[in-house]
């Protein structure tokens, strides 16, 4: 997965399944399916070994969508169903489809631990801040006073960050990126791919159904300079029309403050430079947690130990220090007698 | 010592058969004291049964009720079928194993107490308000009190071990005391100690003294009779002592490399299930894959992953475990992939007592999911019996592409029985149903097209031209794509229950142990089959009409089944449940099964299966 290359004469189009999509006329889902699509040929995985895993949920639909070998499998569980089809074929490049609701609500547990293994799987999680499927209930990343089916006076419990939780789990790769920007998902998708252990995509997504324009502070094009935190590795953290905004760490209080360039003596130099091969993960902890404007790019990306290859390296050393399994050798073994 | 009864001359008396059982602190040692009289007796050529009893605690307070550890044994000259319904020899080493033990014993059996133990504090610990050895309460016993501590450290009085590793070596003592009154030779026990303790000279020093000492004192002592139980008849053979737990994972290795298909195991730690797991970690040179997954659901849920990607995926469990699982396993149902679920019954409701053995998992196994989702449920009945079934489960889940259920239980995964072991090459080449991506005609690829018994094709990601998307939504026919047409769904309930259906064709018969019709057929399945095997032969020797049929294939039921209940004017069904089997024969066949229903944590005891069979026969 580590190399790019041509796929050959495939396109998008390929990637496409005849199953008719049925999204609600101007979901999100739309654009960040044609963004996959438009990836896949670019990742240089052969199709019959690149595999969509889902949930349950508006999102877990995707992939019936895709030509790819599919698994539409149960509320939450998608990352437990992966994790078994990457241990058993971990030359297959598995990309996990959630949401807000399957992925950090039913199918937490499940999703901290996938993280925390750091087994190769490629997890999209699709963020609009409600649950669709089930007709408009607030979700664990809608905001304090949401009010949805299911709280007529406004929702009461806090949010999830999913950067944070993704951090929380020690992740190894997590990033953010908008449905409203197909070439921002593109490059972020293919940055996923290019990882070698679990890469965590947040995508902000919107439901024009239940939670329309929940984003819009951050997406909407006249928010969009304002409010958007575009990150590159190495580059100052700048924002803002003429990027005269930026991003200041204070040392003392270790908050990140929102500057401008050119005033109280503040100069390019004073602002954060992005890293994302930091190893210590609390800058990139508060990157994500910041508001407006909202990080988007790949705002961790570090190298640790592979799941599924620490599981065949130990099954390699045990057949190297026993020989391969001979099963008559092995009904034979312990303590035997012989009764004549 | 007073109230001992007058010892007689020294007599060597013959059995033809005898149970034991060796109780303790669970510090003591006496799982090993009594695996080490296990081997050595089979060894000697005996026919046996054991059955371990562990406390819940890991280390419950020392000397008190709740931590006291037992093992037993059953050996005989004669075919031996189950652990012995009472005693006839108890070895308890302090007053918490006696107190919780005496309910058992034999009147007139043997108690071996260390008498050493038998103080203040202990007897105050086991609730004792006098010393049972010294007042009457053991008169229908013959008490034999033996200072086994103090002898021990006598016996190590040079040893360079501290007192209380010295102390540890008192369970060997007791062994060898056991094994001069029972006539049988110390070396397999001194063999296992070397090799045991091999990295620690001292500990193996001590252990062979105590052990010899404890033989030596029942020579000197010249006040305990000997006994000789002589070899049973066995089939010749190369034989390995093994438990229900170690016995499914050699069945799952074996099922694997006969198909050629690799082994994924997704497990969550559950008693009395883990051993599973723990085993079967351990020979990654079969390539085998074990993960130990976040939870329950997790578990099974990487094992249909695993299926899905080309592996056989097992997940191994208990009752809660299961319920867990319940979802999950409806979507293998749906997708129709290979899955074994493994479930070592306990004893339920809830968490209930987990050490504890129960077969009450049978109609939640049958029926625990949402919808019409029919699986296939195999029960082993002896602990060896676990390695072809968990065979047969895999095979059947490839052959059929469908979840099986194993049901195991607390008394077959932890109890133990010599085995003849069998070759690998009696077993049968598994035909996985992969399809060949060179010869499959298909144009299309249809993921849901059937053979003639109704099983799905089974392509997997790395198949070039054969991608296809499965799901928990229903599919449509063929192609399995999301379908909600009310006909189709209607079909493929029908189709799934049909292939469920059709596994019968692909089982053995109902055998019948005795006359193949006549007044009574005792139906039993699981871990039963000892108890029932035992009560039935000698009511047959006491001329009794009653043979006994043991399930070992739940659903389906063998093609049979029905023809062998009405061979029979009455049919009894014993079950440590409150009647689940017996409630699908009457729900299937409308015959009367009678019930007899046990739920003690425990199993059976042959008397009680005798007197409730003599009971009915004559009613």
């Amino acid at each position: 997965m580590s190399q790019l290359v041509d796929q050959g004469t495939l396109t998008k189009k390929d990637f496409a399944s005849k199953q008719d999509v049925r999204w609600c006329p101007g979901c999100g889902d739309y654009s960040i399916l044609s963004s996959v699509q438009s990836v896949m040929p670019e990742i240089g995985v052969p199709k019959e070994k690149i595999v969509f895993v889902s949930g349950i949920g508006c999102s877990s639909r995707f992939p019936h969508y895709m030509s790819t070998y599919g698994f539409h499998s149960i509320h939450g569980r998608a990352p437990s169903v992966a994790t078994g089809l990457k241990l058993a074929n971990p030359d297959l490049s598995v990309w996990v489809v959630t949401g807000d609701g399957d992925g950090l609500s039913i199918g937490g547990n499940h999703l901290i631990h996938c993280i925390r293994r750091n087994i190769d799987l490629k997890i999209l999680l699709f963020n609009n801040k409600i649950y669709g499927l089930t007709k408009g209930q607030y979700s664990p990343t809608s905001d304090v006073g949401t009010k949805a089916k299911s709280t007529p006076y406004g929702s009461i419990d806090r949010a999830f960050n999913a950067i944070s939780v993704a951090i929380g789990s020690q992740a190894t790769f997590v990033a953010r990126t908008i449905d409203t920007d197909p070439k921002h998902m593109q490059e972020i998708f293919k940055r996923a791919a290019e990882h070698k252990g679990t890469a965590f995509v947040e995508i902000l997504q919107n439901c024009v159904i239940f939670n329309d324009k929940v984003h819009s502070p951050i997406t909407s094009p006249e928010n969009k300079i304002a409010n958007q935190l575009r990150l590159e590795h190495g580059k100052p953290m700048l924002f803002g029309k003429d990027n005269k905004n930026g991003v200041r760490l204070n040392p003392n209080t270790l908050d990140l403050e929102i500057v401008e360039v050119g005033s109280n003596g503040i100069t390019e130099q004073n602002i954060l430079v992005h890293d994302e091969k930091r190893i210590n993960p609390t800058i990139h902890f508060l990157t994500g947690e910041l508001d407006t404007p909202a990080a988007l790019g790949v705002i961790r990306n570090v190298e640790g130990p592979n799941f599924e290859e620490e599981v065949y390296k130990q099954i390699t050393k045990v057949k190297e220090l026993k020989g391969e399994g001979n099963l008559e050798k092995l009904l034979n073994s312990g303590e035997t007698w012989t009764i004549e | 010592m007073s109230q001992t009864k007058t010892v007689e001359e020294i007599e060597t008396i013959e059995l033809d058969r005898v149970v034991i059982r060796f109780a303790g602190d669970s510090g003591d040692g006496m799982q090993v004291t009594g695996g080490q009289f296990t081997t050595t007796s089979a060894i000697a050529g005996n026919s046996l049964a054991t059955f371990p009893d562990y406390p819940a605690e890991i280390r419950a307070p020392q000397g008190t009720l709740p931590g006291v550890s037992g093992f037993q044994i059953q050996l005989g000259e004669i075919d031996i079928y189950t652990a012995g319904d009472e005693p006839d020899v108890l070895v308890a080493m302090n007053p918490a194993a006696l107190k919780v033990n005496i309910k058992d014993i034999k009147k007139g059996g043997t108690i071996i107490v260390n008498q050493d133990a038998f103080t203040k504090t202990g007897l105050d610990k086991a609730g004792y308000a006098s010393n049972p050895i010294e007042d009457d309460s053991l008169s229908s016993y013959r008490v034999i009190p033996t200072q086994i501590t103090k002898l021990t450290r006598l016996a190590l009085e040079e040893s360079k071990l501290d007192s209380r590793s010295k102390d540890r070596c008192k369970n060997f003592f007791a062994l060898g005391l056991m094994y001069w009154i029972y006539s049988r030779p110390l070396e397999t026990t001194k063999d296992w100690i070397k090799e045991k303790f091999a990295k620690k000279p001292d500990i193996v020093d001590a252990n062979l003294k105590a052990l010899q000492a404890g033989y030596n004192y029942g020579i000197t002592v010249e006040a305990l009779p000997t006994y000789v139980v002589k070899s049973a008849t066995i089939q010749p053979g190369k034989y390995r002592n093994i438990t229900g737990n170690q016995a499914t994972i050699l069945g799952l290795i074996a099922a694997s490399q006969k198909s050629s298909t690799p082994i994924f195991l997704g497990s969550y730690p559950i008693t009395p299930a883990s051993d599973i797991l723990h085993e079967l970690s351990k020979y990654k040179e079969f390539g085998v894959v074990t993960f130990q997954a976040e939870d329950e659901i997790a578990a099974v849920c990487s094992a249909i992953g695993a299926s899905f990607g080309g592996a056989i995926g097992v997940t191994s469990t208990s009752g809660p475990g299961l319920a867990l699982k319940s979802e999950a396993v409806g979507l293998a149902v749906k997708t129709e992939l290979p899955l074994v679920i493994i479930d070592v019954q306990r004893a339920g409701p809830s968490t209930g007592m987990p050490t504890k053995t129960e077969q009450s998992d049978l109609l939640f196994a049958m029926y625990g999911r949402h919808g019409e989702s029919p699986v296939c449920i195999l029960a082993p009945s002896t602990p060896s019996d676990c390695y072809e079934m968990a065979f047969e489960a895999t095979r059947l889940a490839l052959e059929f592409m469908t979840p099986v259920i194993l049901l195991s239980d607390g008394y077959l995964a932890n109890g133990s029985e010599p085995w003849l072991i069998p070759s690998s090459e009696e077993l049968p080449i598994i035909n996985n149903h992969l399809i060949d991506p060179q010869k499959s005609q298909d144009e299309p690829f249809l993921p849901y097209s059937r053979d003639e018994n109704l099983v799905r094709n089974w392509a997997i990601p790395g198949m070039a031209g054969f991608e296809h998307r499965i799901s928990g939504l229903e599919g449509q026919e063929g192609s399995g794509s999301i379908s909600y047409d009310p006909e189709n769904h209607e079909r493929m309930t029908e189709t799934r229950k049909k292939k469920i259906k059709n596994i019968q064709k692909s089982i053995p018969p109902l055998e019948v142990f005795g006359e193949t019709s006549g007044d009574l057929l005792v139906l039993g399945w699981g871990g039963t089959y000892g108890t029932i095997r035992a009560a039935v032969e000698e009511l047959q020797k006491e001329g009794k009409s009653v043979s006994q049929a043991h399930l070992r294939y739940l659903n389906p039921f063998p093609s049979n089944f029905e023809e062998v209940l009405r061979s029979y004017n009455k049919v009894l069904v014993p079950e440590i449940n409150d009647g689940q089997l017996s409630r699908l024969i009457k729900a299937d066949f409308l015959i009367n099964a009678h019930c007899l229903n046990k739920v003690q944590g425990q199993p059976f005891k042959v008397r009680e299966l005798k007197e409730a069979v003599s009971r009915l026969i004559e009613n």
